[in-house]
């Protein structure tokens, strides 16, 4: 299977770097993780550098407001930088000091909430000498900004819990794109349980790759680190190819859950579904996992291999 | 809760089916409107609609310019109700705005709306609460001059477009929050990217879908909700059950349309036959003639065809060529017209997400190039669109009226654009503005939120008029939808980009990146409503409330 993994690898960093503004893109985006709240100009930093050529924005214009309202300029560069123009408008500025009048104003969807839970994979897990069940699940209640939200992944073996990572979090719009998740997380299974506390941010980065990173910390200085990305690609309006690569990284190592320091497992994963409704589709798809340095370590003390192919076959559903 | 009179068999309600097809008149100036539930079967499947006196469309009111009208309006449903008279100028607490003009019509209460009728022309009425108009409210207003109607047609016919589902419409929008693109099946696949690389090349297709891939942007984003879910319906028909007008070889007949749709623009035509549009929004404009209109959410438009001996389909395809309505109009009965196929979805262009700069540039923008739009206006970006709620600012719109827009343009057929539209008569004030307001269309696509300025209508405060000012108005669209603005109780007075009157209307249709400016005299005392008429993107927020004091 290592070729086929390698093939893969190839494929997709020829894939991403089609474009060297995407590289570019990254970049700025994770420079930018800390400071989120300028990140919807993101987007459109992208836009002035196909057109600015030069990067550099020729100054603004200083134009008065005028009832032709001519004058402006080029000066989309600087518009659409991250930082908020100095020529903004206050959007309270139109109400002359007036509010809402005595009837109770209408309610509009703005202020419903809503919920929803997506289980992007319940799924058959087969690999060379077992079978388990495997489920990943996101579900979240709330607006469109701020909004409580519950992850869950797991592998169910013999009808016990091998492992499971749970995650309650917070979840808060802070870029067009983006949302911020903090929380908790709670890990079980067979192995001792560990609690962490949750630092991530969701959401897709340009070209659609859906991105999940999360840094977590835990009791006793243990860190960690996940990464998942995906993306979807339409073979048909139904046909669904879902690449997926997943990754996990930690501060120290956790011998009691068989876990080394740094890069302890990476997962490729392809999934066809077939979407016969949006919120029901069945897939098969297989997945390459191999597990790095220190864990992997582990892994080879109990006699167990480092590197496993798994044949899944499930259902991705929501409601 | 919203849920229950859906899943109810129509057999467990009222035994009586709502009527359909040309609506009852009602004329006179004393009128009852009873809003209850009643059971409809567009589909197959028996759903339960809201409906004004038990049909869909509702009576078509008939009045008289002068006239002093009261309704008397009954709610038998078990949630609050209301009517609002589109486009009649009127006292705002009349205008039946819920939480706006007035607390609502609670169940089981009659609620008297007066005034008197200053107007003339097509008009219509819908229910302003929650998603009733998605679920039958709609029905049309005839306002006939009181001095005789200068536009003459042998034959009179309200065609009224819409769009139904068989869904809960708070459903359809928990969907569209879960998943924005849910009823778009037309997104671009690996198969068409390889069929464009075949025609196109590699390097070129790649240049066109980086921008959009880049952005987070669909290129086949043209409607919300599409024929996955809706049946169009004409005057409450559906397409196989052809709505039928009848008339006499030689007549001329009059077509008043009107766009009931909740989230559907209707691109209207009658092949065969050229059509002369005499009225927009209610107000007579010089004739025009041609081939295709695209009506947008709550827009009217009457029109004068000569019909010769033979049938015609007026066919009415949703703008993103998911699905149609149609009916026939007919010397005899059960004659019938062959109907076209729907024309192939276009996608979205860059003048659709950059305004003047994308159509200067073409669909490829050059890299470096030093663009000059044809004229550049200064963009006033509010500090709120700097944030979630936004996905896209334009800098550089396009303020032109002439674009049919995305799938009419260049489609060999003559299509109506507001540049193409002069109400008669000039503006009804003469005055220039004393003041400029500016106001931009906002939204995030992918969270399916809508706002102005990047505020939701929960978090923003009513925008002032000062009594009896003339105003200039700015609406700046920085979404790649277009947006049907409708506000209540004052016209809107539409100009050219160079600063002339073009036409007056209720609602003004504000197209992807572009700009559009129109005067308004605030003559209306009262509070408003104003606001996005796709019903859903209403809901999101996209709406204000309008002082005039």
């Amino acid at each position: 299977m290592k070729p086929f993994l390698m093939t893969l690898i190839a494929v997709a960093t020829m894939a991403l770097s089609l474009s060297p503004v995407w590289a570019q893109e990254t970049t700025t985006q994770a420079k930018k993780a800390g400071e989120t709240e300028n990140m919807p100009g993101m987007d459109h930093s992208q836009m002035d550098h196909s057109k600015m050529g030069t990067g550099k924005a020729p100054p603004p214009e200083e134009t008065a407001k005028s009832d032709t309202g001519k004058g402006g300029d080029m000066d989309h560069g600087a518009m659409q930088d991250d930082s908020l123009p100095p020529d903004s408008r206050d959007p309270h500025a139109y109400s002359g000091g007036y509010d809402f009048g005595p009837i109770s104003r209408p309610r509009m969807g703005d202020e419903e909430n809503f919920a929803t839970v997506l289980v992007d994979q319940l799924e058959s897990v087969r690999t060379r000498d077992n079978t388990a069940t495997a489920y990943e699940l996101q579900a979240w209640i709330g607006r469109d900004y701020d909004r409580v939200v519950l992850k869950a992944e797991g592998v169910v073996d013999d009808g016990k819990f091998e492992e499971a990572r749970t995650e309650l979090l917070w979840g808060h719009a802070v870029a067009a794109f983006w949302d911020m998740q903090l929380g908790v997380r709670y890990d079980s299974g067979e192995n001792p349980d560990r609690k962490w506390m949750v630092f991530g941010i969701q959401g897709p980065a340009p070209y659609w790759f859906e991105v999940d990173a999360t840094v977590y910390v835990g009791e006793e200085r243990h860190s960690a680190l996940r990464l998942d990305v995906e993306y979807e690609l339409l073979l048909t309006q139904r046909l669904i190819l879902q690449p997926k690569i997943e990754t996990n990284f930690y501060g120290k190592s956790d011998a009691a859950r068989g876990l080394g320091s740094g890069l302890s497992e990476a997962s490729v994963a392809l999934r066809l579904r077939y979407e016969i409704r949006r919120e029901f589709a069945p897939y098969v798809g297989i997945e390459w996992a191999r597990k790095f340095g220190g864990t992997a370590d582990f892994t080879r003390a109990a006699d167990n291999d480092t590197q496993e192919t798994r044949l899944v076959a499930g259902v991705r559903f929501w409601f | 809760m919203g849920f229950s009179p859906w899943l109810k068999p129509s057999w467990a309600r009222e035994p009586v089916r709502t009527t359909t097809g040309t609506a009852n008149v009602l004329a006179g100036t004393e009128l009852d409107l009873t809003i209850a539930e009643t059971p409809v079967n567009f589909t197959g499947a028996p759903r339960m609609a809201t409906t004004i006196n038990g049909s869909i469309p509702a009576p078509t009111l008939h009045w008289r310019e002068g006239d002093n009208v009261t309704l008397r309006v009954t709610n038998r449903l078990s949630k609050d109700t209301s009517i609002h008279w589109h486009g009649i100028l009127l006292p705002y607490q009349m205008d039946g705005v819920p939480g706006i003009s007035f607390p609502g019509i609670r169940p089981g209460e009659t609620f008297t709306y007066r005034f008197k009728v200053m107007q003339t022309g097509t008009y219509w009425y819908h229910s302003h609460s929650g998603f009733q108009e998605q679920t039958g409210m709609y029905g049309a207003i005839i306002i006939d001059p009181a001095g005789g109607d200068p536009i003459r047609g042998d034959r009179d016919y309200v065609v009224q477009l819409s769009d139904w589902t068989d869904e809960d419409p708070h459903r359809v929008f928990a969907k569209l929050k879960m998943q924005s693109d849910y009823y778009n099946f037309n997104q671009p696949t690996v198969a068409d990217f390889f069929r464009d690389v075949s025609k196109e090349g590699l390097s070129a297709v790649l240049e066109k879908r980086r921008m959009w891939n880049q952005m987070r942007m669909s290129p086949s984003d043209l409607a919300d909700i599409s024929a996955y879910t809706y049946t169009y319906l004409m005057n409450g028909i559906t397409p196989a059950g052809n709505w039928t007008g009848l008339f006499r070889p030689g007549e001329k007949v009059r077509l008043r349309f009107i766009n009931s749709g909740a989230a559907t623009f209707f691109d209207v035509r009658i092949p065969g036959l050229k059509m002369t549009v005499v009225q927009s929004d209610g107000q007579n404009v010089e004739p025009i003639t041609i081939d295709e209109i695209r009506i947008g959410v709550a827009e009217t438009y009457d029109v004068i065809v000569t019909p010769k001996d033979e049938a015609y389909t007026i066919f009415a395809q949703s703008m993103d060529r998911t699905g149609f309505t149609r009916g026939t109009l007919a010397p005899r009965t059960g004659m019938t017209a062959s109907v076209p196929a729907l024309d192939k979805p276009e996608p979205l262009i860059m003048t659709d997400m950059m305004g003047a700069m994308g159509a200067h540039g073409g669909m490829v923008m050059d890299r470096g190039a030093h663009v000059m739009g044809p004229k550049t206006v200064h963009v006033n970006h509010a500090t709120t669109e700097y944030g979630a709620s936004v996905d896209m600012r334009v800098d550089t719109p396009r303020t032109n009226l002439d674009d049919p827009g995305v799938g009419l343009r260049h489609n060999g057929r003559r299509v109506l654009t507001y540049a193409d539209l002069h109400t008669i008569g000039g503006p009804l004030d003469k005055r220039v503005s004393e003041r400029e307001i500016e106001l931009h269309l906002t939204g995030n696509m992918k969270r399916f939120a809508w706002s102005i300025d990047g505020l939701e209508f929960g978090k923003s405060t009513p925008v002032h008029f000062r009594r009896d000012e003339r105003l200039r108005i700015i609406l700046h669209n920085d979404t790649m939808m277009v947006h049907p603005m409708h506000m209540h109780g004052m016209w809107n007075e539409l100009e050219s980009s160079d600063g002339k009157f073009q036409v007056r209307k209720h609602t003004i249709n504000v197209q992807p990146a572009q700009r559009v400016s129109f005067l308004v005299t605030a003559d209306a005392i009262g509070r408003w409503a104003w606001h996005c008429h796709l019903l859903y993107h209403m809901h999101a927020g996209m709406f204000r409330e309008v002082v005039v004091d």
